[in-house]
């Protein structure tokens, strides 16, 4: 797992209260938003995102920045990559 | 017999041309939206199209449009989907104490789980005073609802003003919105709101379809868990017939909305000045001019709003005593109780919302019957003899 400082980013995706499979659903939809090499920032405080969201970017092509741990959430930094 | 339906707050008839809509979905095109073939993605799409129509009637976004299965739930998700992730944050939540029971309920449901509610007084017409509001505000305010208008009194609550206080400091502003959309316009951002509740009835859509407006990136805990559906903020399969009619009866409304409430507003006023001049010791409730258009609410001195009710059905006129949910309680209605209005003179409440459908012979017809209705409740009247013999 790896932690990351102060990520800035372009777009955040809040998915706060909002459960499985949600967190691998909406990503894929917002970087479709994005231009290659923008940040998009996950907020998420479903634990399961913690290894999925990292997997779903392998999968992807896309780059998995890292993770930041917030007040109430975890925050999840993605880089498009394609 | 003649039938005059002067209740339409609480039910309006599903148009011919809204029904025509829904009526491929219970049919050929019943396919789950939530499926990968074409059956399913055509109709994910057509739900698509009617958020479409929705968001354009109040002025919203698609993405900021949830449907529900009613204003109430609307409601429930609005205050306690709002109130919940906010709890670190803080535990204080105001509303009127005017709501509606969805919003009064869902307020009390939360007192349960350690927040504390402020029931914000309202004035003889029942408005929320914009200084009164802001002097309730406290550093751990985190939510306030107070509805655009009262489905009792009518009345239309100064909404943008009390949005901006609350912008201002930082607190989420709701407005349930289901006796407002479809009887006059209601855009989103001139009102400044959070979140907005809207309901079918209200349109001339069928009963059992509602949506909620949050603006973009609210955070909003679900009431019902499970699949993704309304981009996981509300689980299970969508009413998609319910959904159709929604979409088309906002699609309609939007084209007319002016036209009708000006049409309703002189039929509305045709009433009242007739019930005034035919019968005494009434009082019109509800402001005078800040009101709904189709909405006329009376407290009829010495009489049982019950009793009237059943006397007018017998000449096959359909009204109300209040809202719709609350009337069958026999209960004081907290609405006239918080507009000062006595108990026993509450006792006497009768409301008739009119809609386009309304004629001027009908209203003709109320008031021909309503007086003679209200004279035989006060020939019975013990306290109607005293005061006449007085």
């Amino acid at each position: 797992m790896k932690f990351v400082e102060n990520q800035t980013s372009d777009d955040t995706l809040d998915l706060v209260c909002r459960m499985c499979p949600l967190h691998l659903l909406e990503p894929g939809d917002r970087l479709k938003c994005l231009k290659k090499g923008q940040v998009l920032e996950v907020l998420t405080d479903y634990d399961g995102a913690l290894e999925d969201i990292p997997s779903w970017c392998r999968k992807c092509g896309q780059e998995f920045i890292g993770i930041e741990e917030d007040d109430d959430c975890y925050k999840l930094y993605i880089r498009k990559v394609k | 017999m003649k039938r005059v339906y002067m209740d339409h707050a609480a039910a309006t008839p599903v148009r011919k041309r809204v029904l025509d809509a829904m009526l491929p979905y219970f049919g050929e095109d019943f396919g789950n939206p939530s499926t990968v073939y074409d059956m399913g993605s055509r109709v994910k799409h057509v739900i698509d199209e009617q958020r479409t129509k929705v968001a354009k009637l109040i002025g919203a976004k698609a993405k900021e449009v949830i449907f529900t299965s009613s204003g109430a739930e609307a409601n429930n998700l609005a205050i306690k989907g709002a109130a919940l992730p906010r709890q670190k944050k803080g535990n204080h939540i105001i509303i009127s104490a005017i709501e509606h029971h969805s919003v009064l309920n869902s307020a009390r449901f939360l007192e349960r789980l350690d927040f504390e509610v402020t029931f914000l007084q309202v004035d003889e017409h029942g408005l929320v005073d914009p200084e009164r509001l802001a002097k309730a505000i406290r550093p751990e305010t985190i939510l306030v609802s107070i509805m655009h208008a009262n489905n009792e009194i009518g009345t239309i609550e100064p909404i943008s003003e009390l949005a901006a206080i609350c912008q201002e400091r930082n607190v989420i502003f709701h407005t349930d919105a289901v006796a407002t959309v479809g009887n006059i316009p209601v855009d989103v951002n001139e009102l400044n709101v959070d979140l907005l509740s809207l309901s079918g009835v209200s349109l001339g859509a069928p009963k059992g379809v509602g949506a909620l407006y949050f603006r973009n990136n609210i955070r909003l805990m679900p009431l019902i868990h499970g699949g993704i559906q309304e981009s996981g903020r509300r689980a299970g399969t969508e009413n998609v017939p319910a959904i159709v009619g929604l979409g088309r009866a906002a699609e309609l409304v939007e084209k007319e909305l002016l036209d009708r409430s000006k049409q309703v507003r002189e039929l509305r006023d045709l009433l009242v000045q007739g019930i005034h001049e035919r019968i005494e010791q009434v009082k019109y409730t509800g402001h005078p001019e800040r009101r709904l258009p189709g909405h006329a609410s009376f407290c009829i001195e010495a009489i049982e709003g019950e009793a009237l009710l059943f006397m007018l059905n017998q000449q096959g006129i359909y009204a109300n005593t209040g809202s719709a949910c609350a009337s069958k309680a026999l209960k004081t209605s907290p609405v006239l109780v918080a507009i000062g209005i006595p108990p026993d003179l509450a006792q006497g409440s009768v409301v008739f919302t009119l809609n386009i459908t309304n004629t001027v012979e009908e209203i003709e017809y109320v008031l021909d019957k309503l007086p003679l209705a209200v004279e035989k409740l006060r020939s019975l009247s013990p306290i109607w003899r005293k005061k006449s013999a007085a």
